[in-house]
């Protein structure tokens, strides 16, 4: 964990509730599948958001407005922010074999963008599977594109790509490992209808997201674990997801 | 005998400020990013006989400064406690830490007590009788002063250590509950646990906890926390902790001022995991600005209007 504080450099709309934050700070170290946590002012709890993207020196989140804390860090323009970085494990990209699928739902997409980055950096002929209810709320198509990846969008309601869930597109995939993160319902239904190992990257309500109040803990089959700290990834094996 | 150090139940300790149990787990997380041997000491995570998960996600909610928590006392069982977390916390903490206990039965506080009483590592016991979030236990003892007194004598039976009750905000005579400790032998009193409180989410119109309610902690409690040490440090004549919302030095100066011997800090441990840190490195200068010289002496310093 670093405690640090960032210059907003970007924050942008790019649906009707989600947004981009590019912030200027200390970067080092900061791995995908990771989050930060940002102290907005008037709010008590750091809000926990999962890393886009990070380079030499910014570190990108895109974030949907849920409650009165997201909506109140869309209204950021300008100036700093306390932020804790470095927080959570990451996903293990070392075991993703040759061509992983990295399926994501809502706003979930975004901790795959790090992890495409890094994966297609070694060489790895990567498929990502992005999914939405509908049209306007799509992002990051493009993006994932330009990095090089096969990119499958499916929306719920058919307005746009593959009509239905993330399941429906990978079911004409191919693929020797996969990554995901979206809402529950999705992350159970890739747990049923994948073929290989893979790891979840889960959320929930976190007090300090670093461990030290147990708030957000869940039972795998491997014991107790914070999903703060032991997490956000947990591979397939370690999830009671069975039933 | 530096001028923050305080006097705890008859052992000394460098500063006044101590991490509150369920905000700094067993210490080495917060040992990652500074020496925490600059603490007085902390209070470890609430230990039972059993192993616990506490209560079903989600269980935290926020509040107008302020947050709620129903973790439920989940921890490893007093005898991983002692035969993995304690040995852990020893590579990174040389002090006594204080043992905070809880269960839900006399004989369960008094086989947790016991078994810490052994332990070399633990200064004095923390005697949880207040925690708002377990059923049939918990708060259930620190509600009665007939119960809060059995509990006290009981564990004071099968500890050498100074013992010290903790005591919850949830009733309506704290100081009836804070003599019965007395009278049965407590060597400190701290206060308070959280106080017990609710949130709804507008769209779901369910509790924004699984367990409807929770626990609110953090600077909203302050004044309330204040008022009940102040009540309970007049009528007893054993050291009280003083806790609840604290977050900067001006709030440990105020908390001693109506009667504490030391304070606790738990919630700002969460938002700044640098929060005691920056208390007790802030000290000196607020103490310097208000011309106090040992901080010892302003416990129960408040002047009658």
């Amino acid at each position: 964990m670093h405690q640090g504080y960032y210059i907003v450099k970007e924050n942008t709309k790019l649906t009707e509730n989600v947004y981009r934050m590019v912030l200027a700070g200390d970067t080092a170290g900061i791995r995908p599948g990771q989050f930060i946590e940002i102290k907005i002012d008037g709010f008590f709890l750091r809000r926990p958001i999962s890393v886009c993207d990070a380079d030499e020196h910014t570190v990108t989140i895109i974030y949907k407005t849920v409650g009165e804390g997201t909506k109140a860090l869309s209204l950021i323009k300008e100036g700093s922010l306390d932020v804790l970085t470095q927080l959570g494990n990451g996903y293990d990209l070392s075991v993703s074999g040759e061509a992983p699928v990295l399926i994501g739902g809502g706003v979930g997409v975004p901790p795959l963008y790090m992890t495409a980055k890094e994966l297609i950096g070694q060489g790895k002929k990567v498929t990502v599977i992005l999914g939405f209810n509908t049209k306007n709320e799509i992002f990051y198509e493009d993006e994932f594109r330009a990095l090089g990846a096969d990119v499958y969008v499916t929306t719920v309601d058919g307005s746009y790509g593959i009509k239905g869930f993330v399941t429906e597109a990978l079911k004409e995939t191919a693929y020797t490992y996969f990554y995901t993160c979206g809402p529950l319902p999705m992350l159970k239904s890739v747990y049923k209808n994948t073929v290989t190992e893979g790891q979840f990257s889960l959320e929930e309500r976190m007090g300090c997201g670093f461990g030290a109040c147990m708030g957000c803990s869940i039972e795998t089959k491997a014991g107790k674990k914070r999903i703060c700290k032991e997490g956000p990834v947990f591979r397939k094996e370690e999830l009671a997801w069975e039933d | 005998m530096g001028r923050l150090s305080v006097d705890l139940c008859g052992t000394g300790i460098d500063n006044p400020v101590i991490p509150a149990s369920g905000t700094f787990g067993f210490g080495y997380e917060f040992a990652e990013l500074y020496d925490i041997n600059m603490l007085g000491t902390f209070s470890f995570k609430g230990t039972t006989r059993e192993e616990r998960f506490g209560n079903p996600t989600p269980r935290i909610a926020e509040s107008a400064a302020g947050m709620l928590n129903a973790v439920g006392l989940q921890n490893p069982g007093v005898h991983r406690v002692i035969s993995e977390e304690l040995p852990k916390l020893k590579k990174c903490f040389h002090k006594k830490v204080m043992a905070n206990v809880s269960g839900f039965s006399e004989e369960e506080y008094v086989y947790v007590s016991k078994l810490l009483d052994a332990e070399e590592q633990v200064g004095w016991i923390e005697v949880n009788i207040s925690c708002p979030n377990v059923h049939g236990g918990g708060m259930s003892f620190g509600t009665d002063p007939v119960m809060a007194g059995k509990i006290t004598k009981a564990v004071k039976a099968v500890t050498k250590k100074p013992v010290v009750i903790k005591l919850s905000p949830n009733v309506t005579d704290i100081v009836s509950i804070a003599r019965a400790c007395e009278d049965s032998g407590a060597d400190g009193i701290s206060l308070i646990n959280t106080l017990m409180g609710m949130r709804i989410d507008l769209k779901t119109r369910k509790p924004v906890l699984k367990n409807v309610t929770g626990g609110l902690s953090g600077p909203a409690v302050f004044p309330v926390a204040l008022r009940m040490v102040y009540q309970v440090a007049h009528a007893v004549n054993i050291p009280v902790i003083g806790m609840g919302g604290i977050t900067k030095a001006e709030d440990v100066i105020e908390m001693m001022l109506a009667g504490a011997s030391a304070v606790e800090v738990g919630a700002a441990n969460l938002t700044d995991p640098f929060a005691c840190k920056k208390i007790i490195e802030g000290l000196p200068a607020v103490m310097d600005s208000l011309g106090i010289e040992n901080i010892r002496d302003i416990t129960g310093g408040v002047r009658n209007g």
